[in-house]
């Protein structure tokens, strides 16, 4: 089971009244509160789009924690995403990320992967290092939180395989990913350790090319598209709840498939 | 005295508008994550989406979804126990349908509170079928790896999510005859609030219209 520190409405006031300005902000900029009240402006009004501290987004915020809870009781350790054919792998792939395709970061010189919180070896990695780990392949579905999926081709070293070899203490709750493109994102501790959580070195068989993450991304099917981060620069094994660039706005934190 | 029952005993009507409420919430709340990624030619009004922007209309899904959830296993509960199912929804035969039907469409179809004619039963039960079914494709298009088999069952994930887009396109269309048909009999609106006593048989010929 996933506990999430209990968080109360005073810690997260000043946290939220930033997301506000932000969310008002993106909203400003897409001519949203220029075009009079709606349901939806309505919805933003009264709070419940989990940009103010409304009552209504205090209860939805705390039914995504009971929805958290569920999924972390749904999840099985042994239960594997469905794999495919080479065959069904979608082509052309399609870019995503918070940023537009021209917005990505070429991989910064003198990369090194940095360990930090929970681990016994907090020694940095190079990528000839982590390609030297044993290495596994999968062919499987990405599902986006909005809907849309495709079936792509990824290789790399095992979560499991990688966080055992640097010491975790794999009864931390939480290991969290951050990315040198601004992202960041988290994973509870059970799908870090699932078999198919893999640290990917390798998309459709040749190194991963800066759009797809280069020179390392996470790739987890038993989750959302969103948790596979790309781009990554640091992980942390941590029992202080991390959150994530998406998750800090309102997504699903648990996001499990 | 059976005169006196009510058209809807109070479990019904409870758990009627219980229902209603969730289901407005995952269509309006729907529509947003639908627009996220929208998988036909259009898009909804943002001023018609529940929640704002798409990790809005998660929360809102995601929420509403455990009120549908009670609700509609508790109205399933009582539907079979009560007799509820049996006395009011059971389908009777296409004849009887196409009957209703033509008479309906003529303006001719009697409605008596509390008894429910061929094209009603069918309706009725046509869309409880229907939400179960957006239920369970729901269920496999957010679980499609610890529900996998159940993914497998509609044909993988992609189906799956255009089965519960159709269910919610059946749904809608179910409102809008429903409120349409509530809009010219106003009666059935405060029989679905106060106990109404059903109406005896002898009277069905004075309600035609």
């Amino acid at each position: 089971m996933i506990r999430r520190p209990a968080v109360t409405a005073g810690d997260l006031a000043p946290e939220l009244a930033r997301l506000r300005r932000r969310e008002l902000a993106r909203l400003r900029r897409r001519g949203f509160l220029t075009r009079g009240l709606s349901l939806g402006s309505l919805a933003l009004l009264t709070g419940c789009d989990l940009s103010t501290h409304s009552g209504v987004d205090a209860a939805l915020w705390a039914m995504l924690g009971f929805n958290d809870r569920v999924q972390a009781a749904l999840f099985s350790r042994t239960r594997l995403a469905e794999t495919y054919p080479a065959s069904a792998i979608t082509k052309p792939f399609r870019f995503n990320a918070y940023y537009p395709e021209w917005q990505v970061r070429t991989v910064p010189t003198h990369w090194r992967l940095e360990i930090a919180g929970r681990v016994a070896d907090t020694a940095p990695w190079t990528l000839d290092k982590l390609l030297a780990l044993p290495q596994e392949a999968q062919i499987t579905r990405h599902i986006c939180i909005e809907g849309w999926s495709q079936i792509g081709q990824w290789s790399g070293v095992p979560l499991h395989t990688f966080l055992r070899r640097v010491g975790a203490d794999l009864r931390a709750r939480y290991v969290a990913f951050r990315c040198f493109d601004g992202y960041a994102t988290s994973l509870d501790m059970a799908s870090a350790l699932h078999p198919q959580t893999i640290l990917a070195v390798d998309f459709e068989q040749a190194p991963l090319a800066p759009e797809w993450g280069a020179p390392l991304r996470l790739r987890i099917p038993t989750k959302l598209g969103f948790k596979s981060a790309k781009n990554l620069q640091a992980i942390e094994v941590t029992n202080t709840y991390p959150g994530g660039y998406w998750e800090n706005q309102g997504y699903d934190w648990f996001s499990g498939s | 005295m059976h005169s006196q029952r009510p058209a809807h005993p109070l479990p019904v009507r409870i758990l009627h508008w219980i229902g209603a409420g969730a289901i407005i919430c995952m269509i309006l709340s729907g529509w947003a994550i639908y627009d996220a990624s929208p998988s036909l030619p259009f898009t909804f009004p943002r001023w018609m989406t529940l929640g704002g922007w798409l990790a809005g209309g998660i929360a809102w899904h995601l929420s509403a979804m455990w009120v549908l959830f009670a609700d509609g296993l508790a109205y399933l509960a009582y539907g079979a126990v009560s007799g509820h199912f049996r006395r009011d929804l059971r389908p009777v035969g296409p004849r009887s349908v196409l009957a209703d039907l033509g008479a309906a469409v003529r303006f001719r179809l009697g409605h008596r509170l509390g008894h429910f004619n061929a094209v009603q039963r069918l309706l009725y039960s046509g869309v409880i079928v229907v939400i179960c079914l957006s239920v369970v494709t729901g269920l496999a298009i957010w679980k499609p790896v610890q529900l996998g088999w159940l993914t497998g069952l509609f044909g993988g994930y992609p189906i799956a999510r255009g089965i519960h887009l159709a269910m919610m396109g059946l749904i809608v269309g179910f409102l809008l005859v429903h409120l349409a048909l509530v809009a010219l009999f106003p009666r059935t609106l405060v029989a679905m609030v106060a106990p109404l006593p059903a109406e005896p048989a002898t009277q069905a010929q004075e309600h035609g219209r």
